[in-house]
């Protein structure tokens, strides 16, 4: 299965947040797509980005990179990076890699889009 | 002999058909369900660090995976050409990032994060080269009595 990408701006509690909506795999093919929808969106100027991985079903490595990519370019903007996950087979990848503790890790979209740092 | 052996070209796109061949072979030789998804992960990291070397170091040559049922497990073998030039050093491009050494010819970093989540998965895993390249070997036991990490 292909990756598939969807964004759309939400109004929260905490201020303005784009959730990118990713479904399918994460893997060393699919992963530079969503490298270039979260680059295109820092440089488009959102800086508070909300990525809602409810919908994949494989995530790797390069996935992971591209995450911690994207983490590091919205954080030079004084941004935010949080993650929409409850997929067990997804959040071990986060929990082997020690990445838990690098990313915010939220049960729902609103959740994570009513968060502050 | 491997009981199915996989060869292909160097393209990032061929590496999700390497995972899917991958976790039916090792489903019919009786890997845990639960595991499954651990061996479709590791096989994916593997096959992907293969073709990010090959890339780089323009490698024509197919990146190798032999899937093997034995007795007791079943094993997964990916090979890559790229030669490891210091094969002497027991650390060179071992499943431990940090070994000083180390072949690091991803400059993202990304295939020192393959070889860290490959360790974490697979509790039965060796990392060995030469001259004729790298291999990553790991395998799973095909019993039900599979212990869960």
């Amino acid at each position: 299965m292909d990756l598939s990408l969807s964004t759309r701006n939400v109004t929260g509690p905490a201020g303005d947040r784009t959730v990118v909506e990713v479904g399918g795999e994460i893997d060393v093919y699919t992963a530079p797509k969503l490298r270039e929808q979260l680059v295109e969106l820092v440089n488009d100027g959102s800086y508070h980005l909300v990525v809602d991985m409810e919908g994949v079903d494989f995530l790797d490595s390069t996935g992971l990179g591209v995450l911690v990519g994207g983490l590091k370019r919205v954080r030079a903007h004084e941004g935010s990076l949080r993650l929409v996950c409850n997929q067990e087979r997804i959040l071990k990848i986060f929990r082997i890699t020690g990445l838990t503790k690098v990313f915010p890790i939220h049960t729902t979209v609103d959740e994570a889009v009513a968060a502050t740092d | 002999m491997a009981t199915v052996e996989l060869r292909f070209s160097a393209q990032p796109e061929h590496v999700r058909t390497a995972r899917l061949v991958a976790a039916a072979v090792a489903r019919r030789a009786g890997v845990d369900e639960a595991v499954l998804d651990e061996v479709r992960l590791a096989v994916g990291e593997a096959c992907s660090r293969a073709v990010g070397l090959h890339r780089t170091n323009n490698i024509a040559a197919p990146v190798r995976v032999a899937l093997t049922e034995e007795e007791k497990s079943f094993s997964i073998e990916v090979g890559d050409e790229v030669p490891v030039l210091d094969s002497s050093a027991p650390g060179a491009r071992s499943a431990s990032a940090a070994v000083p050494g180390a072949v690091d010819l991803d400059a993202d970093g990304e295939d020192d994060m393959g070889l860290a989540v490959i360790s974490g998965l697979v509790d039965d895993l060796r990392v060995t080269g030469g001259p004729g390249g790298g291999v990553i070997l790991m395998s799973w036991p095909t019993t039900s009595a599979v212990v869960m990490p």
